[in-house]
């Protein structure tokens, strides 16, 4: 193929490199006002009263908003369930974590915006809060949210339920039950939030934003404002990154677009580190109790899954990552028998939300140390039990999934003979150790928590007479390198090259309707399909005209490739492809040639139209004197399904091992009684060049029918194998097993003197 | 406190500006010159997102003060291209090598690899891996991004 699996470099990277791509935070427009945001000091209050004036008065202020100046229309992602809906941009009765917002203001600079701050007087009642999710559930716990219905904390739950699980139990040769305890930790994007709000005379808002979805953006900002969604336009600039932590209509965004109103002036926000790492969004910290049934030869028979999410104070995307919890709970291995219970609870602390694989680094670090400890204990080859277990095309999560195809039983092998596992293993040298573990991951949701009334992706493909092709598209590319394969996809389908098609991406005032943006690793089977759909329509007209022109019989095949459209058998029977347009614009008398597709996933369960699998090998020496690891080597081996840019998908699985060895290792927010004791990049400690290991990756590329081309995901999945196989690699160099995250130096210390004194 | 009017050289063309005190080299490079290619990651010297050199030398702009640099010379990402059209060695590799991703690193990076190769034209990896000691990225794993300052390297060689 031409595009597909072509390591095409970035088109947006010549901009980069030369600074000349624009973030939100770069725009600068005539007139411009700073807003910046005031926030609780106090974890649980009443808010008895604030007083603005000061803050109002101060020569440069031209506005200062407290709750009582919105709507007060609580917002949220799940608008399916309307009930978890329980944002606020600015809080009116009371705050609920360090850092909630009260007020706004908007000044003519940054300086003169934060001075005003310190003249908001606002009168906190203090109210007895909850830092963990134990004393959050505990009895006569505070109720964090009041306004509703609910009578404890818990926001929400999720059963899953099938087969027989007390038969499963009753006839297990083996069964283990362990606790896990994960801490929380940041996306740590490098491009702190920030946004831009207009506001024009005719009533509607134009709002550029650090977002992944600026369509939900766009629907979220129109209800919480009272407005029409189409008065509002949300526009996506160049994104520096996400992961998860920019999914949601923000504080700020609501904020912007008031103070816009207010002052007839565009008003910026910029958040900064310390804001981000404070009070932003997180991965979930969750408790998991897990026992598993197996036979005595190491066959699954049933799980039994326990899912505390600790949600701090907003559902923000928690209910969704409690569902999926459950769902990669039973993935991997075939689990005839399973029952899942996840509660996500509210606690006092700052909102967790979606982050790159978002359950699924939990869910399968308590996988795979079982099935680790599991092996040991059982006397069987970790690789083989995990063999034996392996999903594999086919299979069935009931009523939720299927497994369309499987890479997972070639990874585990690739990842072994390229290791030399089974040697390694079985020699144990002082302080090395080797560990392994899988992964899988969706490829795109299916379940409509959005409620979105239109389809999931939507494509329209303008073909031009001079052999140019405009896409348009409300994919969001927020660094993974969408924008590229999505053209790479156009241009394989259509046969043009790929420096003719212009791209139009994440501006809901301009792109088709709608997609839901990047999340779940969804973009490239999504608006990739919906890609090819719009594609095909404007292939189906050229190929006709092409067809007429030369009188070809119904049965030739007509071919695009090169610039071209031609018969297959016959080659000079076509021409450019700019001509062939030109030819059906004329027996269009004029009419433009367009193709418009979309997708959504029907049919295809309630979880996702497929799944990526992995396998990863870690080795690694841990110093006995000081507990420090030094990871030496990582092995991976990947099913993405076809990989349309081998060069995209390296670049994400060397940025999942980097986020993931933060997990591994030493990657923690860190708070106490709500308070987060490490907002700085020098505290909150993410690997710098020298502290990456070596890696090897090899990729078991298998056709999946659900992808374009044959893709699968590449984003997320690779982002849950490295903790556990760190953990399996620190136990077999130490003896020690942590069923906790981050293994510190002190943890590992700890756990050698007591074995010492054992 | 009255403001106070300094001499900015950036990529060899001169700019008188008037600035507060305590206004940092980042604030001043993106808004007053507006010069956005000069990133903002943390403003607490972690990050190395705001990366310029000054006299040749790499610096965090987030650090330092805009008097501070006043009649030096200073390169910012929107100066190591030899032309608007062209790339030089270091951005070429970092295109074609697959460096980049969300990009709120590059500029950083670029200059720090600048500075290393301008002092070191043949480093190890090693060498180039603690040149970025003070440059985080999210989205790479620096990976793509050490290949690339080799690659660049050795075009020039
Ligand atoms: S912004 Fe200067 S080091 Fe992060
Ligand atoms: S490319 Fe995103 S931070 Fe480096």
């Amino acid at each position: 193929m031409r595009w597909i699996g072509q390591p095409v470099p970035r088109l947006d990277a010549p901009a980069k490199v030369t600074g000349r791509a624009i973030y939100a935070g770069d725009v600068t427009l005539p007139g411009m006002l700073h807003g910046r945001l005031l926030r609780s000091p106090v974890a649980h209050a009443r808010i008895a009263g604030i007083d603005t004036s000061r803050a109002a008065a101060l020569p440069g202020v031209k506005a200062v908003i407290t709750g009582r100046d919105t709507p007060g229309i609580r917002y949220g992602n799940w608008r399916l369930m309307p009930q978890t809906q329980d944002e606020l941009a600015l809080q009116i009765d009371k705050v609920r974590f360090i850092g909630d917002e009260v007020a706004a203001v908007a000044a003519i600079d940054a300086d003169t915006a934060a001075e005003a701050l310190e003249l908001i007087r606002v009168d906190y009642e203090p109210l007895p809060a909850v830092f963990d999710v134990e004393s959050a559930l505990a009895e006569g716990a505070p109720l964090i949210h009041d306004e509703g219905s609910l009578t404890s904390n818990v926001s929400l739950d999720r059963k899953i339920d099938y087969g027989d699980l007390e038969a499963a139990f009753a006839r297990a040769a083996y069964v283990r039950e362990d606790r896990f305890e994960l801490p929380s930790v940041s996306h740590a994007y490098l491009e702190p939030c920030a946004c831009v709000a207009e506001a024009d005379l005719e009533g509607r808002l134009t709002l550029t934003t650090s977002t992944q979805t600026p369509y939900m953006v766009q629907c979220l900002l129109a209800s919480a404002l009272g407005m029409r969604e189409n008065d509002v336009r949300v526009v996506k600039p160049t994104v520096g990154g996400g992961f998860g932590g920019k999914m949601e209509l923000r504080s700020w965004e609501v904020c912007a677009a008031i103070l816009a109103r207010r002052t007839g002036r565009p008003v910026k926000f910029v958040l900064s580190r310390e804001e981000e790492l404070a009070f932003g969004r997180r991965r979930h910290a969750m408790t998991i109790r897990s026992r598993l049934a197996m036979d005595r030869g190491g066959t699954i028979l049933g799980k039994d899954l326990e899912v505390w999410l600790d949600g701090g104070a907003y559902n923000s995307m928690g209910p969704t990552a409690t569902f999926l919890c459950g769902n990669f709970g039973a993935m991997l291995y075939r689990h005839p028998a399973y029952r899942y219970r996840g509660y996500h609870v509210y606690t006092n602390k700052a909102p967790a939300g979606a982050m790159r694989g978002f359950g699924a680094p939990q869910a399968l670090f308590v996988t795979e140390s079982q099935m680790s400890m599991a092996a040991e204990e059982l006397g069987l080859d970790p690789i083989e039990l995990r063999l034996k277990n392996a999903m594999v095309a086919g299979d069935e999560i009931p009523g939720v999934a299927k497994i369309s195809t499987s890479g997972l039983a070639e990874c585990l092998r690739k990842v072994a003979e390229a290791t030399s596992f089974e040697r390694k293993r079985a020699t144990t040298a002082a302080g090395r150790g080797i560990g392994i573990a899988c992964s899988s991951f969706i490829t795109g949701g299916v379940f409509n928590w959005f409620d979105t009334p239109h389809e999931f992706s939507a494509a329209e493909v303008r073909a031009h007479d001079d052999g140019t092709v405009h896409l348009l598209t409300m994919a969001s590319d927020i660094g993974q390198g969408s924008d590229t394969v999505l053209r790479q996809i156009l241009a394989e389908e259509l046969g043009v090259s790929i420096d003719r098609i212009r791209l139009t991406a994440a501006d809901t005032a301009l792109c088709p309707k709608a997609d839901l943006g990047t999340w779940g690793s969804r973009v490239t089977l999504m608006a990739g399909n919906a890609i090819l759909a719009a594609a095909r329509q404007v292939k189906d007209e050229l190929a006709g005209v092409v067809s007429a022109r030369f009188d070809l019989n119904v049965i030739h095949e007509i071919v695009f490739a090169d610039d071209r459209v031609f018969a297959r058998a016959r080659p000079e029977r076509g021409v450019s492809f700019g001509e062939a347009v030109a030819m059906a614009m004329r027996a269009r008398r004029g009419g433009a040639v367009i193709g418009r597709g979309a997708y959504t996933p029907r049919g295809k369960g309630l979880v996702t139209p497929t799944f990526s699998f992995a396998a990863q090998v870690v080795e690694l020496e841990v110093d006995r004197e000081t507990g420090v690891v030094r990871v030496e080597k990582i092995t991976t081996a990947h099913d993405s399904g076809t990989v349309i840019n081998p060069l995209g998908v390296e670049g994400q699985l060397h940025g999942s091992i980097h986020m993931a060895l933060g997990y591994a290792l030493c990657e923690e927010l860190v708070s106490r009684e709500g308070r987060t004791l490490n907002p700085t990049l020098l505290d909150y400690k993410i690997a710098a060049a020298e502290d990456m290991p070596a890696g090897e990756s090899h990729t078991v590329e298998i056709h999946d029918p659900e992808g374009p081309f044959g893709a699968k995901e590449a984003g997320e999945g690779l982002v849950s194998p490295t903790a556990p196989a760190v953990a399996d690699a620190i136990h077999h160099a130490t003896g020690f097993r942590s069923c906790s995250l981050p293994i510190t130096p002190e943890k590992i210390l700890f756990a050698l003197e007591k074995k010492g004194e054992e | 406190m009255a403001k106070v009017t300094i001499d900015l050289r950036v990529n060899g063309e001169p700019h008188e500006v008037a600035v507060h005190p305590w206004r940092t080299l980042a604030q001043a490079l993106r808004e007053d010159l507006g010069l956005t290619g000069t990133k903002i990651g943390c403003e607490t010297g972690d990050c190395g997102a705001c990366t310029v050199l000054i006299d040749g030398r790499s610096v965090t702009s987030c650090l330092t003060l805009a008097v501070e640099a006043a009649g030096r010379e200073i390169t910012t990402i929107e100066g190591v291209a030899p032309s608007g059209t062209d790339l030089d060695a270091l951005q070429e590799a970092f295109v074609r090598l697959g460096a980049v991703q969300c990009g709120y690193c590059t500029s950083g990076m670029i200059l720090s690899a600048r500075y290393l190769l301008s002092h070191n034209p043949a480093p190890t990896e090693l060498e180039i891996r603690q040149a970025l000691s003070g440059n985080l990225c999210r989205c790479t794993g620096y990976q793509k991004i050490v290949e690339a300052i080799a690659e660049a390297a050795k075009a020039n060689g």
